[in-house]
């Protein structure tokens, strides 16, 4: 029996699952409205907009998912502080969990940031507070959302692969899996949000969805080829594999199937595929993290 | 600075006990069953199970039977935290709660843990779980508190055949290695040292004499630490960043030029117009 097998769950249940799928999504749409924002043109920068505000709104949830998960809620903070000494829990930097809370915490901020500044540069907001978006500070609080965002999206995998838990500890390839499919969600999220209010950048997104796709399907094909057989016996020969195999087909092999035929459902097309890829990814969480509880 | 202490556990003389269960309970105050119901495993005279967040001592009961039942050999270990010189548990824990003593002994600071329970999903053995009393990840502290006092470990204390064995590391290797010659000696060439040496985890400070494979106890034979599988995760994960923020690049790149070669055609088709 592999070595994973002598170890017990950490109950990581429901509510890591939703949390897995909205960070996904809220680290994935904060890179993808960097890149917008930094190298897209100025015109579609309102679309960027609707990047950091599911990346604030998505990494509020996020905290707070993850706080109620906690067996002692209250005590939060810790994952940030050192309860004795008050120092950042990132001075111990090897420890996947305090990186990412970090990391969380600082996609949340630098976004509503980012997104306080747009929103004033366009005129909802007082536009005293333009100066967040404008010049050298908007680009760094920009670019510095996009790169905690892609920590993010992609840390959740490595922060599973970093257990000695079934699955999880047996396979380096939950971080780019997961991060895919966060960004194929954060695509299609976005495109569902932003629908024909701006051609360019819809099919931009179409592109960056059916990318993340197939990078998401080829990660997936490795991670089973190379999973060791007992491993993949004990804990994917049950109802998450049947799970996983219905991830990939709904949310993976469909959705590319309709971006390679954009006509094939009249203007249901591109949010039918949208839809798909989101359950999809919410389905390979499910996969992915009740797998190895159950085992 | 004391020198590293810890248990060496000799499992050919457990007599399944459980005094050390017992004892352990008594001196930590830990409750007897969840909510104070006592149950039945009903697959074994090992009613107590596994290691949990009440149980920081568990007397494991491997019964091997042939099929027929005509012959038969129950092993007993008395299992516990093995407080690894390189602990797996140490190493994620986001909050700082689990520390390293001065006995080099492995603690779990009840009033810091947060009950995230990366511990649970690092620990290689399968010994930390949540204590539903506090709401904390509890395990044995190879009683802290009675070391700092000088007193030898409760367990030690009542274990009737010297099964449990405390002490400083260095010497309890070498009783150890001394008490294997004797029982190969003897004829049980089945008996092997467990986590006595550096090739597990650096070193376990609670390790064991058994008398089969690792994995007939429970104990995984060749653990890993957390770093080891997240450097990997880490490149891939980031072999994949790069690759994604290529194709946002490059499609932003084409929507550029297609824009600039449409501004072009326009501008053409006004200049002879304008000229016109």
């Amino acid at each position: 029996m592999p070595d994973t097998f002598f170890t017990k769950s950490p109950h990581w249940g429901w509510w890591a699952v939703s949390e897995f799928f909205i960070a996904g999504i809220a680290g994935a749409a904060a890179a993808i409205a960097a890149l917008l924002w930094l190298f897209g043109s100025r015109d579609d920068r309102f679309i960027a907009r609707y990047g950091f505000a599911v990346a604030t709104v998505g990494s509020a949830l996020s905290g707070l998912l993850l706080t109620l998960d906690l067996k002692r809620p209250e005590r939060f903070w810790h994952m940030l502080l050192f309860s004795k000494t008050l120092g950042p829990t990132f001075q111990k930097w090897w420890a996947p969990m305090a990186d990412g809370a970090w990391a969380l915490f600082l996609l949340g901020g630098f976004s509503f940031l980012t997104l306080v500044g747009s929103l004033a540069d366009r005129g909802p907001l007082p536009s005293g507070l333009a100066f967040l978006a404008r010049g050298v500070l908007g680009t760094v609080l920009a670019a510095l959302a996009g790169i905690a965002g892609v920590f993010y999206a992609g840390y959740k995998g490595v922060l599973l692969s970093a257990t000695n838990r079934p699955l999880w500890g047996d396979t380096p390839w939950l971080g780019i899996l997961l991060l895919a499919s966060g960004f194929a969600m954060a695509s299609a999220l976005l495109l569902l949000l932003t629908r024909d209010r701006s051609p360019a950048v819809s099919q931009w997104l179409r592109n960056l969805m059916a990318g993340s796709l197939a990078l998401t399907l080829l990660v997936v094909v490795i991670l089973a080829a190379t999973l060791d057989a007992d491993v993949r016996r004990l804990v994917l020969q049950n109802v998450y594999g049947v799970l996983l195999v219905v991830a990939v087909l709904l949310g993976t092999l469909v959705p590319l199937a309709l971006a390679w035929r954009p006509r094939l459902l009249g203007r249901l097309t591109l949010p039918s595929a949208a839809v798909l890829v989101l359950v999809g990814g919410f389905l390979l969480r499910m996969a992915m993290l009740l797998s190895s509880e159950a085992a | 600075m004391p020198e590293p202490m810890g248990f060496f556990t000799d499992t050919s003389v457990c007599i399944g006990c459980k005094a050390c269960e017992v004892a352990c309970k008594a001196w930590n105050q830990l409750p007897a069953r969840n909510g104070g119901k006592v149950t039945l495993s009903g697959v074994s005279y090992d009613n107590t199970v596994a290691l949990s967040g009440i149980q920081w001592r568990h007397v494991k009961f491997i019964e091997q039977f042939s099929p027929d039942r005509s012959t038969g050999r129950w092993l007993m270990m008395s299992d516990v935290c093995k407080h690894c010189v390189q602990a797996a548990c140490l190493e994620v824990c986001p909050t700082g709660a689990i520390i390293r003593t001065e006995f080099d002994t492995v603690v779990i600071q009840s009033d810091v843990c947060n009950g995230c329970r990366a511990c649970i999903a690092a620990c290689p053995f399968g010994v930390i779980e949540i204590n539903p009393e506090t709401n904390t990840a509890m395990k044995c502290t190879l009683c802290y508190d009675r070391m700092q006092a000088g007193m030898v470990p409760a367990c030690a204390q009542a274990c009737p055949t010297q099964s449990i064995q405390f002490g400083p590391i260095s010497e309890l290797r070498q009783r150890a290695q001394a008490r294997l010659e004797q029982l190969q000696a003897q004829g049980v060439t089945q008996a092997r040292l467990y986590g006595h040496d550096e090739s597990i985890l650096g070193g376990l400070n609670s390790f064991y004499l058994l008398l089969d494979e690792p994995e007939v106890y429970g104990l995984p034979s060749n653990p890993q630490l957390p770093s080891q599988k997240a450097a990997p995760a880490s490149a891939l994960s980031a072999a994949g960043a790069v690759a994604l923020g290529l194709l946002g690049l490059a499609g932003l790149r084409k929507q550029r030029m297609d824009r600039l070669a449409a501004e072009e055609r326009e501008r053409r088709q006004q200049a002879p117009e304008t000229e016109g």
